[in-house]
Parts: C-alpha cells; structure tokens; sequence
C-alpha cells in the first residue's frame, strides 16, 4: 500500500506505537496515509481501536516475516 | 469537536507493577484523545514523591513514615519477587533492554499528553507531605469530591 508519511515502531511494545502514532498523525494533511511499521503483534488489534476511538481510518493491515505494517488515513478535524 | 470522553484512574499502590499499568492505560487514553486524570492516594503519592527526597514534615511518626516509605519513581519495587531488590533491578533491566520507558519517562510522558495528575489531600495530611514534597508534574492536591466529581463524568474508572 502507497503511503505519504512512515513511522518505524520496530522494537518497541505497547503502548509506544500508539503513543508515536497520535504524536505523528498531527504532520499529515487530512486525506493523506501514514504506514506504522511494527513488530509488536499487539498493533494489529490496537491500531483499529485507535482509529475507532480517534475518529481516523482503519485501512489494513500487511504482515510479512515478523514485520506488520498497519496503514492510517487521516480524516479532517 | 465533542467533548473530550473522561478517564479518572485512582492509583492507590505504590508498587512498580502497578504503576506501569495505570501509566500505560493513562498515556494510551491520552492517545486516543481521551481527558486523563489520575488521582494518587495512599501508597501510590510514593510514584510521584520527588526522587530527590527532602520531605519536610513535622510530628515524630511522620518523619519516620516519610523516612522508612521514601518514595520516588526510582524507588518502587515490584508486588512480587522483589527478592530484596534483585528482582526489581532484573525487572527494570528487562525494561530497559527492551527499549521500554521507565516509570520516571512515563510520568514525563503523561504529563506532555496533558494527563493530569492529583494528590489526594487526606493521605497528604496524614501522612505530613505537602505540595513540595511532590514533583513539578503534579498539578494540584484535591479530595474525594474533586474525584468523585471526575469519576461520574467518566466513561471509565479504574481503580489500581
């Protein structure tokens, strides 16, 4: 998946990858994708919850090896 | 934009344990937009006593207390295998080879994302600690009305 903006949470555990994601999301422009790079299985529970409860979008997940990635676009304020 | 949604977590232990949990529960809400306050009592004012020391209070038995149950973040000790601080310091190692923040960044950390921390006045009165004796990212000292009045706005309460 194209994304504009990555974020590279690769040994870190929960919450540190929702932390840094709520800090990154507030540099794109509404519209645009944020990829979340992770190797805590947690995240691809977390992340949809995330999403619910902040109101962005939820668009999947890509697993490959021990690496996940999740991908977020930002909806407007 | 609505309302921010409440979180009001009561820290009542003391313990490295269970102050990891509120911390990562707290810093979590604040991440997903939530308001976040925790409210410290009894045990738990030992997470944010000033890691420095220098507590001032006056009576003999208060002096003691504050000397035996020094507090600090650094100081907590976990619930379990403590084994006279070897299981501790094995604990906080783990912690720190897994790149996982400290109790200390996490009360740096919440305190950016805007969570708020309290100081219940009552065990502070007994127990002889005033606002100094806390660190800078307590925000105010408040009593059961103050929570309370938190708690039923919240959409969830936690008790740790």
């Amino acid at each position: 998946m194209k994304a504009d903006q990555s974020l590279d949470c690769v040994g870190l555990y929960c919450p540190m990858p929702i932390v840094k994601t709520a800090e990154k999301i507030k540099e794109l422009k509404p519209g645009e994708v944020l990829e979340v790079v992770a190797d805590d299985k947690g995240i691809t529970k977390d992340m949809p919850a995330w999403c619910r409860a902040t109101g962005h979008e939820f668009l999947g997940t890509e697993e490959k090896g021990g690496e996940i990635k999740v991908y977020v676009k930002k909806t407007g304020e | 934009m609505a309302e921010k949604e409440k979180l009001t977590i009561v820290m009542f232990s003391g313990n490295l344990d269970q102050a990891l949990a509120g911390f990562i529960i707290a810093t979590t809400a604040a991440s997903m937009g939530m308001a976040v306050s925790i409210f410290f009592t009894f045990w738990g004012l030992n997470i944010i006593k000033k890691n420095e020391g220098g507590i001032k209070s006056k009576g003999l038995m208060q002096k003691m207390l504050n000397f035996m149950n020094r507090g600090g973040s650094k100081r907590l000790k976990l619930s379990r295998f403590n084994m006279l601080g070897l299981g501790t310091a094995m604990m906080k190692r783990l912690m720190k080879d897994a790149n996982y923040p400290s109790i200390d960044e996490f009360i740096t950390m919440a305190h950016q994302m805007g969570v708020k921390l309290i100081a219940c006045t009552t065990t502070c009165g007994i127990m002889g600690l005033e606002e100094g004796s806390f660190r800078s990212e307590v925000e105010s000292l408040a009593g059961a009305a103050y929570f309370l009045g938190e708690a039923r706005e919240s959409k969830t309460t936690l008790f740790i």
